[in-house]
């Protein structure tokens, strides 16, 4: 690198959004709507699951059988670029911390292969302080939010039924599908252990909402991006028709190193390396709007410091990088010997369950705050690398076609074993609500860059007993619906040991709470409106604004704040206030 | 639901180009190529980092010939050919092995290890190694390591090693072409999901709710 030396881009935008996930691609869709000149950073490449497919592949056409690597964690086939890991890119962990991070890089992020939960917030959600004491309320209530929801349902498209419940509010649904054979059998057992079964939410389209996209043929795998557009995804649903305005320059492969700030301390801009030829560049524009992710977004923040901003930006409270929190995260197995043997059909159905368990308990009646939902899992599913094994942990156990067998074997007793247990085992899953703790945080280590030379995080991360209490009684529930419906458990009948397999914070990847919002400057990052308190014409609108996650997967709340937040940025524009 | 008609419901969805070009009989064929033999060049997406690695793994052997031919041996004693499909050679699981050992390197020593404990077992016992001794030498080993439950206390490496062994052999069977087709797995096809089969309700004695039947998606 003989010539180094800052390139400026040209152009001044009227927004700079960073980050083309949930949060950044309904900015950049409402503000290139609304007319504004808008250049979108993403960190990673192009990505459109209409052309990089993997819909509708079989196991043999990856050579691994959609095991992962370190490429794709979740299998071969997944969608999401990035990982746990990246090369070149560290993060480190103070002692004694279990904290994980998945960065997903690419257009989009990881909306591409997220599970497509798309539950609202309740009313008690926002107001979880009043109720238990602990953590914090939200500058906003549900009402505040509603409206978004209502239109963000209808815009993007989302199944589900109307049920009245308090907590977990109706909606604009599109019909869901049936349940399938292991749901109806798990839903008896459920509603025997006294848990609700409903039909899930799932933004997925059951039916086509435009001519745009087109409807769910029922592949089982909106995880690996779905080349019909019918599942949400920041990518197909908001970058592109965003790009088609006009009005959006997106420059890929951009990784934002600071937010650039003028003397008064107005944000003037980012500066970003660029991965495609390792130059360094700065743009220019009126607002920045940060998206890049609930950590990389702190982190961000932190490495933007100016005289005017001593400690970063936005950060005259010191509450950027606190708070982190994730949900908690507990499961268990089992098999139902009911379905040994079962007639063969499809039933792939849509890239989830088709039931869900939303929170239905009365805290005062427990030893610990806070709620979960139960996610199901099972059924008839596409075999890949891990099918097989273990089978001398089942076929001891069980009576295969009325024959007891010794465990383990091989020939053509062991291959009828396979089909016989093929389609039996289930998995339920708890995830729940952790307490936003100031405990909890990110920093920047002084101590360490990425290859880029830009300073990493260090995370200071522990659960506290509430969790812990908290994925416990998911565990005595699981026995309990497993128990209730005549399943067997096969794994995850954890104890104290492990915390009741309580996944460590991170993993469950619904990481929020590094930039609060909250009604006072001292306490809070953002106003309500996900506007810096100390840099008007600064917004975050991704997972770092919340204060609380509730205990429902974060990108519904995410979209719909960012709906509101632009627009709000788009009527400041127009009253010439911004 | 055919073939041909779960592709007019595509058509019909709109948004079907690729797709239709990822179903096609041509391209199927060509994966099986390269998925199985793992030449390195794959037909899902690849970004640039991993198409260097495929290549990388594609260029490397790891087992020997003695290995491979033991491989093909033991597979075959696990996953023999029966009335409803073909054998693990048949589906190309020695091949599968050979990959996953370099993708996931944590197999190379156990596997490399246990398959050298077997062929010093054969030749303490036979004078020869495990895939040169006798299909009753060969099957008379096998019953003493295939089941954990009532296998001598030392014989236990080679338990371990067989747990394994079978496992690699079933995913790589249960994961081709062949083994899914034995397997029943019926999925991976465009349709229209309008619930669990009558008779199969009938025979769990289930039924759905009018609450699921008035509020769930129906096709026509």
């Amino acid at each position: 690198m003989g010539d180094f030396q800052i390139k400026e881009q040209p152009k001044e935008y009227d927004a700079i959004i960073v980050g083309s996930g949930a949060g950044g691609g309904m900015a950049a869709y409402v503000l290139a709507n609304a007319g504004l000149k808008v250049a979108l950073l993403e960190a990673g490449p192009m990505y459109d699951p209409a052309k990089n497919v993997m819909q509708l592949k079989w196991p043999w056409e990856s050579p691994r059988r959609g095991a992962n690597t370190k490429f794709r964690h979740f299998g071969d086939f997944d969608a999401a670029y990035g990982g746990w890991e990246l090369d070149g890119e560290p993060y480190t962990r103070a002692q004694g911390t279990e904290w994980d991070w998945f960065r997903s890089r690419m257009l989009g992020g990881r909306t591409n292969h997220w599970g497509r939960i798309s539950l609202r917030f309740g009313p008690k959600d926002f107001k979880r302080k009043s109720i238990d004491g602990l953590g914090e309320n939200w500058p906003i209530g549900y009402e505040d939010v509603k409206p978004f929801y209502d239109r963000i349902d209808q815009m993007l498209g989302i199944f589900g039924t109307n049920e009245g419940l308090e907590n977990d509010p109706d909606g604009y649904f599109l019909p869901p599908p049936r349940p399938r054979l292991h749901e109806l059998m798990i839903k008896k057992g459920a509603v025997a252990a006294g848990v609700p079964v409903i039909p899930n939410r799932l933004s997925i389209l059951t039916k086509p909402i435009n001519k745009e996209r087109g409807a769910c043929f029922y592949c089982h795998q909106c995880g690996r991006g779905c080349t019909a557009y019918a599942d949400f995804s920041s990518s197909s649903v908001l970058v592109n028709p965003a790009l088609k305005t006009g009005n959006v320059d997106l420059f890929t492969n951009a990784m934002a190193r600071e937010v650039l700030t003028d003397k008064e301390g107005k944000a003037t801009g980012i500066s970003y390396v660029s991965k495609d030829d390792l130059q360094e560049y700065r743009v220019k524009g009126r607002t920045v709007v940060l998206a890049a992710s609930t950590c990389e977004t702190a982190r961000l923040l932190l490495n933007s410091k100016s005289a005017r901003h001593p400690n970063g930006l936005a950060n005259s409270s010191g509450v950027v990088g606190k708070y982190l929190h994730d949900s908690t995260g507990a499961g268990m197995s089992g098999v139902i010997p009911e379905l040994f043997g079962r007639q063969r059909y499809n039933e792939d159905g849509v890239g989830g369950a088709h039931i869900y368990s939303p929170w239905w308990l009365d805290n005062k009646k427990l030893d610990f705050p806070r709620g979960y939902h139960i996610e199901y899992s099972g059924g008839q599913v596409m075999p890949s690398y891990g099918f097989g094994f273990g089978m001398e942990t089942r076929n001891g156990k069980f009576q295969v076609n009325g024959k007891t067998k010794e465990a383990g074997g091989y020939g053509a007793s062991l291959k009828e074993d396979f089909r016989f247990f093929y389609g039996a085992s289930i998995g339920l899953a708890g995830r729940g609500e952790a307490i936003p703790l100031e405990s909890n945080y990110c920093e920047i280590d002084p101590n360490a860059v990425d290859k880029f030379g830009i300073p990493v995080l260090r995370f200071n991360v522990k659960w506290s007993e509430h969790e812990i209490k908290q994925a416990r009684h998911m565990k005595e529930t699981f026995r309990e619906i497993l128990h209730q419906m005549g399943a067997v458990i096969t794994s995850g009948d954890d104890g104290p040991e492990n915390n009741y397999g309580l996944a460590d914070p991170g993993r469950i990847i619904h990481e929020a709470g590094t930039v609060r919002m909250g009604n006072d400057p001292q306490r809070s990052a953002l106003n309500k409106w996900n506007q810096a308190h100390d840099c008007k014409n600064l917004f975050v609108m991704d997972g770092a604004a919340f204060v609380s996650q509730a205990d429902k997967n974060i990108t519904w709340t995410i979209l719909a704040l960012a709906l509101r937040s632009s627009e709000y940025i788009v009527g400041q524009m127009k009253q010439r206030v911004l | 639901m055919d073939r041909r008609s779960s592709l007019k419901y595509i058509a019909l969805s709109a948004f079907s180009g690729v797709l239709l070009d990822a179903c096609k009989p041509a391209d199927k064929k060509a994966t099986l190529v390269a998925g199985a033999n793992g030449d390195g060049n794959l037909t899902i997406d690849r970004t640039p980092e991993e198409a260097a690695h495929e290549k990388k793994l594609a260029s490397e052997q790891f087992f020997t010939e003695h290995e491979m031919a033991t491989i093909a041996v033991l597979s075959d004693i696990i996953i023999p050919a029966d009335d409803v499909s073909g054998s693990a050679t048949d589906a190309k699981v020695p091949e599968f092995i050979e990959f996953i050992v370099k993708d996931m390197p944590d197999h190379q020593v156990p596997m490399r290890g246990g398959l050298r404990w077997l062929d010093l077992q054969m030749a303490n016992r036979h004078g020869k190694a495990f895939k040169d001794c006798t299909k009753a030498e060969q099957i008379a080993m096998v019953d003493a390591i295939a089941y954990p439950g009532k296998a001598a206390p030392e014989m236990k490496q080679g338990v371990a090693f067989f747990n394994r062994m079978r496992g690699l052999t079933a995913t790589g069977f249960f994961t081709s072409e062949m083994g899914i087709k034995d397997l029943g797995y019926m999925g991976n096809r465009p349709n229209q999901w309008n619930g669990i089969p009558a008779d199969v309700l009938k025979q769990y004695n289930l039924a759905y709710s009018e609450k699921e039947i008035k509020e769930c998606v129906q096709y026509t």
